[in-house]
């Protein structure tokens, strides 16, 4: 079984945001990126399912600018066998970078396609499902635990009542929750050997995929800042406010 | 052209959040369809037809649309799309995991999780764990928009009579077969709708622990929360998670319990009406969006809260 896992860079988790003056965007400018934490997640599923001897090649792929190829570099020094970067400049939608996913996909044909159930930047949550709708392959989103069966995936699946267990057959999609596993870190002899793994890199106009953005956007501003609150001296007097100036209880 | 708005429900009744979205698809056009998709479902499309914003109701029944599966269902609204200009359903997990796979099939770019209709094709919704908000503009012919529940108040759910009109089944998709679904059963209010919410944290230390907080909540009436810390520790079962990858929560109070206030956490609270942080660390971020704040353990904090809930002669439901 071979497995493509999808991989995005973007804005640090641990970053704090801000937002440009001129309410064109957020300022990216010397700031940390990272490879978007639950495509960690898949990256680290799909090693683990290689290692006991399921799957027989992890290729890692991302779509975005010449930066972008460190996240491919990383998902190889964890663990993966070899990369794409597809290339492309500016802010894809999820639509276009799925279209692309299912260029590679006709291309690796491989048997299941891993990535993260959402990229923490633009909180889109679309990626995994569009391309499973355009290949027509089963999708299991935001996956906590996934069972490789010859050729079916048994998938817990986290929603808002609890969980759900799923079965699907491959070709497949499993978009993952933070929860699948705990990304390993790389070593440091990985990490060197992962500089001599390939990456091959793909030109998106190269690809026949129309990109173009659908979405203007047309601000970006701060969210309304809260009002500074008080600190109380203790539980009587928080149980007193709450009782008699806010009166929520 | 019409709205068609995706009635979320669990076969017997409307889930709660079908009348947010309802909200948000009247405030677009004020000629709403809805469509629900179920098995054995005709109490929940009775329903449907007596909210007042809903002019038509299209039902569609099978026993593969039982378990709510998006391969099952996308075909169905994909084909009833061309009469419609916009796709509405809620930004839960039942809206995330279905809306994308219609869009795709009909080539649209989606608007996720809008917490705002600006104008039928333009919307306000929260990006990088909502701190920072875009204004976005669909130029997509048809638009599908999933939208933030708690950022719209319910429609009324009584008082209109739609007309109930029955719609063809699609073929089932045979390479996904549901198995089972775990709910946790309480009797506390839902979290994503309830008044009051009681929230704990890493700090907690423990499952067991948490009987501090389901004690308070109990007595307020409150739904209980936990961050994703909790969760991952095992202390709490994951559909109790807020935050950016979990629940977004709006209650009148929200009251955060040895929860440091990570953004990804305040990305699922921050909008509630009056919240209260208890941390013994003074200068954790939580403390920044409270309004009440109390620097102190919460092993002795949680006992004396009770006690004096005791003391109060009426509390609020």
């Amino acid at each position: 079984m071979k497995i493509l896992v999808a991989v995005k860079r973007v804005i640090d988790y641990n970053v704090q945001i801000r937002v440009k003056e001129d309410g064109t965007g957020v300022v990216t400018d010397n700031v940390k990126m990272s490879t978007n934490p639950p495509d960690d997640n898949a990256i680290e599923e799909a090693v683990k399912i290689k290692e006991a001897g399921k799957a027989t090649e992890v290729v890692a792929v991302t779509v975005g600018e010449e930066k972008a190829q460190e996240t491919v570099r990383k998902a190889l020094a964890v663990g993966a066998d070899r990369g794409i970067h597809v290339k492309v400049d500016g802010i894809l939608e999820p639509l276009a970078v799925s279209k692309i996913l299912q260029k590679i996909v006709d291309k690796e044909k491989p048997d299941l396609v891993f990535m993260g159930k959402q990229a923490i930047d633009d909180d889109c949550n679309q990626t995994g499902q569009m391309l499973s709708a355009l290949l027509n392959w089963p999708q299991a989103t935001f996956a906590s635990k996934i069972d490789v069966k010859d050729n079916k995936l048994e998938v817990t699946r986290e929603i808002d009542e609890g969980l759900e267990t799923i079965e699907i057959n491959v070709p497949a999609i499993v978009t993952c929750d933070l929860r699948l596993n705990e990304p390993r870190y790389a070593s440091l002899p990985n990490i060197m050997k992962a500089k001599k793994k390939p990456i091959e890199e793909i030109a998106a106009s190269d690809l026949g995929v129309d990109v173009s953005p659908r979405l203007e956007q047309l601000k970006v501003e701060e969210p309304p800042k809260r009002k500074a609150g008080i600190k109380v001296a203790n539980v009587a007097e928080l149980v007193q406010k709450l009782k008699n100036e806010a009166k929520v209880i | 052209m019409a709205v068609l708005l995706i009635a979320e429900h669990n076969n017997k009744e409307l889930r709660p959040f079908t009348l947010n979205a309802a909200t948000a698809a009247s405030q677009i056009d004020s000629d709403v369809h809805a469509v629900i998709i179920g098995q054995n479902s005709a109490d929940a499309a009775k329903q449907l037809s007596e909210l007042p914003v809903v002019k038509k109701v299209l039902s569609v029944e099978g026993a593969h649309y039982e378990n709510f599966t998006a391969e099952n269902f996308a075909p169905v609204i994909v084909k009833l799309a061309e009469n419609y200009s916009h796709i509405v359903c809620s930004a839960n997990t039942f809206g995330k995991n279905l809306m994308p796979r219609i869009a795709a099939h009909l080539d649209i770019s989606q608007v996720s999780d809008i917490i705002k209709v600006i104008s039928p094709d333009t919307f306000l919704r929260p990006i990088y764990a909502g701190n920072a908000f875009a204004t976005i503009k669909s130029n997509d012919a048809k638009k599908c928009v999933t939208i933030r529940p708690t950022s719209f108040d319910p429609c009324e759910s009584t008082g209109g009579s739609a007309p109930i009109e029955k719609v063809d089944a699609s073929e089932e998709f045979s390479n996904t077969k549901f198995i089972k679904r775990e709910e946790i059963k309480s009797d506390r209010p839902e979290l994503g709708t309830a008044r009051i919410v009681v929230s704990g944290g890493r700090g907690m230390q423990s499952g067991d622990n948490f009987k501090l907080i389901t004690e308070i909540a109990d007595k307020l009436g409150a739904a209980i929360g936990a961050s994703r810390a909790a969760v991952d520790a095992g202390y709490i079962s994951n559909d109790h998670q807020v935050g950016q990858t979990g629940k977004v929560v709006v209650p009148d109070l929200y009251i955060a319990v040895g929860i440091s206030g990570a953004i990804q956490h305040l990305a699922g609270m921050k909008e509630s009406k009056v919240i209260v942080a208890i941390n013994k660390d003074g200068e954790a971020p939580i403390f920044s969006v409270a309004d009440y704040g109390l620097e102190a353990d919460l092993f002795e904090a949680l006992p004396q809260f009770m006690e004096e809930l005791n003391k109060l002669n009426t509390i609020q439901k």
